[in-house]
């Protein structure tokens, strides 16, 4: 008789997924019941946490640290035009424009890998800059200047709802792709290559194969977060702010307050960057240069996060990824 | 002819390139850091020399004097108090405290001095240059900036190679933990790696300030690509192969300028990851610092 088991999913936890489950159908309503003025706020709140969680699916389990997200931001603000421009609605544009950037992300991943750790980073930022800067070839983009949606849904109720719904979606795929990927076979591996590669490798675990996937799915999600930006704002305002490296600075800024390498951590992180951003932005610059502190301060004092702190003392996990030893009980 | 003069003056710029590329070499090659901030780093750099004329009037040139030494020690310090607690913390905080910095330069710049582009006056330099022919002329200022560049690789070289200090840091290059058993405090090893990174960077930076007519606040973020580039093409931890690289980025900066003034950027960074497809380990392989 073994007086121990080992088990992922507690009575907590599932807890956890009924109340995640509810949290999303009265999300779904909510703009039905509350004012729009409100719910239509939520939806800058979707789109960072989507992008939180689509750094820390590459940062907190495949161990790939990039500053160069925002070329699949970008890439999926612009894809809502040319799709547009081509009769479809914005909000199927989207949707299309996140497929499609997951099949570009395909080959840039062959460049991308081969540079490793921090390398890989800038080299990410690179890719990112080269983007930019085709994409800003084309004048029926708007060359450098940015543009705006041809085709929209004008009625501005039905576009605050759609609108909504979509950043919704995406935000629902971003946490339910990265929940369901790190509890199969695929994010066991996943873990165990951020790990350590070299001993991923001699287990068996196809790393460079693992590691696109997540890539693609990263890029998907931000990408699908671009669209939303671009479909709230009804166009891109600046080809530069959007390609920008600003957004990896938000995303990095959320993951690590929250917590890396979890799942409920950028989604606090989220919650954090959200209300900074909505009550300091007006103070300049000043409040960017706080985040940059924080960021370091951080790293270097608090390398958990809020949200790995809260799990080291009370063991607590909303979304368990990860197997764990208990007492069995009789 | 014309052809000749761009990639003359792309040979030039090249030269720039090495020189804000060496720190960043360094610092992978000794310490393992890759600095993001790199590009910002140059560009507080340029503000301190554009500090130090505004409030004593001497010109840019001067200012080296002291802006090169001053930041050299604020790398020292920078490596023992930040970097070195990264560090012991894995390999992905070093990134995140570098990429903090890189944030919060070009902002608290942007607050102090607004955006617009500071001057740092190159003085008689500026305008005279040597003519080889008629299409082709060699500018003085670009040209003593390949010069000060391969000077200072090639001290820089000597340096690794012959003095007690040098012969630390490729020991701690190849496994810092032995030169530990040794009885060498690689703090002190790494503290005095990252002031070099600092100096040339600086002076990298000034250069780069004049050269461009002044300094903005964010330059850096183009700079660390150049810097990043220059490194990987050359072949990585390869001081000489920063010059080629350098080279071969200036001169597809430059001919890409010939047809179009919107291009060279973008061409740039086509040939950097045209060399990352096809030659993986840079033109020059990988000869690791010694």
């Amino acid at each position: 008789m073994s007086s121990v088991v080992v088990e992922r999913s507690r009575k907590k936890s599932l807890l956890g997924a009924v109340f995640a489950i509810l949290i999303l159908v009265v999300l779904i309503i909510a703009p039905k019941i509350l004012d729009q003025s409100i719910t239509s706020e939520w939806v800058k709140l979707f789109y960072l946490i989507t992008l939180a969680s689509m750094w820390n699916l590459l940062a907190g389990y495949a161990g790939m640290i990039s500053v160069g997200q925002q070329a699949f931001i970008g890439l999926g603000a612009y894809g809502v035009f040319v799709f547009n421009d081509h009769g479809m609605s914005t909000y199927e544009s989207g949707i299309i424009a996140t497929l499609i950037v997951g099949v570009i992300a395909i080959p840039l991943s062959f460049l991308a890998f081969r540079l490793r750790g921090g390398y890989f980073a800038i080299g990410t930022w690179v890719i990112a800059e080269t983007v930019r800067l085709i994409v800003t070839r084309f004048p029926n983009l708007g060359a450098g200047k940015g543009r705006s949606v041809a085709h929209y849904t004008s009625a501005p109720e039905l576009r605050n709802l759609y609108t909504y719904w979509m950043a919704l979606g995406f935000l629902a795929f971003a946490l339910i792709a990265s929940f369901t990927l790190l509890r199969s076979r695929l994010g066991l591996g996943l873990q165990s290559i951020r790990d350590n590669e070299v001993a991923a490798n001699s287990i068996g675990i196809k790393v460079n194969w693992v590691k696109r996937v997540v890539y693609v799915i990263a890029a998907m999600g931000c990408a699908g977060a671009g669209s939303v930006i671009c479909v709230q704002a009804i166009g891109v305002a600046s080809p530069n702010e959007i390609f920008g490296v600003g957004y990896s600075a938000f995303m990095i800024f959320m993951v690590l307050i929250g917590g890396l390498g979890t799942i409920e951590g950028p989604v606090i992180g989220a919650f954090i960057y959200y209300f900074t951003d909505k009550y300091f932005s007006q103070s300049g610059l000043w409040y960017l240069v706080i985040i940059g502190l924080l960021a370091i301060f951080v790293t270097l004092f608090f390398p958990k996060g809020i949200w790995g702190e809260i799990n080291a003392r009370w063991n607590i996990s909303l979304f368990p990824v990860s197997y764990q030893v208990v007492p069995k009980k009789e | 002819m014309i052809w000749l003069n761009s990639i003359a003056q792309g040979i030039l710029l090249g030269g720039l390139f090495a020189m804000s590329a060496v720190g960043l070499s360094i610092a992978f090659g000794v310490m393992r850091i890759v600095n993001l901030a790199h590009g910002d780093l140059m560009t507080l750099g340029g503000y301190l020399a554009f500090i130090t004329i505004k409030y004593s009037g001497m010109s840019t040139w001067y200012t080296l004097i002291i802006v090169v030494p001053v930041m050299a020690v604020i790398g020292y310090y920078v490596q023992r108090i930040l970097f070195q607690r990264a560090l012991r913390m894995g390999e992905l905080a070093p990134l995140m405290v570098t990429f903090g910095i890189s944030i919060i330069i070009p902002n608290a710049f942007t607050q102090l001095y607004t955006n617009n582009v500071q001057q740092l006056p190159v003085g008689s330099l500026a305008t005279s240059s040597i003519q080889l022919n008629n299409m082709v002329s060699i500018g003085t200022f670009p040209l003593l900036t390949l010069c000060l560049s391969i000077i200072l690789i090639a001290a820089l070289q000597q340096y690794m190679a012959r003095t007690k200090m040098g012969r630390y840091m490729r020991a701690a290059a190849d496994d810092s933990e032995i030169l530990r058993l040794m009885g060498v405090d690689h703090r002190k090893v790494y503290g005095v790696a990252m002031g070099i990174s600092f100096a040339t960077l600086t002076l990298a930076g000034v250069l780069f300030g004049m050269r461009q007519g002044g300094v903005s606040p964010y330059d850096g973020h183009l700079t660390v690509l150049f810097a990043f580039e220059t490194v990987i093409i050359g072949g990585l931890g390869s001081l000489w192969g920063t010059v080629l690289g350098g080279i071969v980025l200036g001169v597809a900066q430059t001919v890409a300028g010939q047809f179009s003034p919107e291009i060279p950027l973008l061409v740039g960074h086509l040939v950097f990851l045209g060399v990352l497809a096809f030659r993986p380990n840079g033109l020059l392989g990988k000869e690791a610092l010694r």
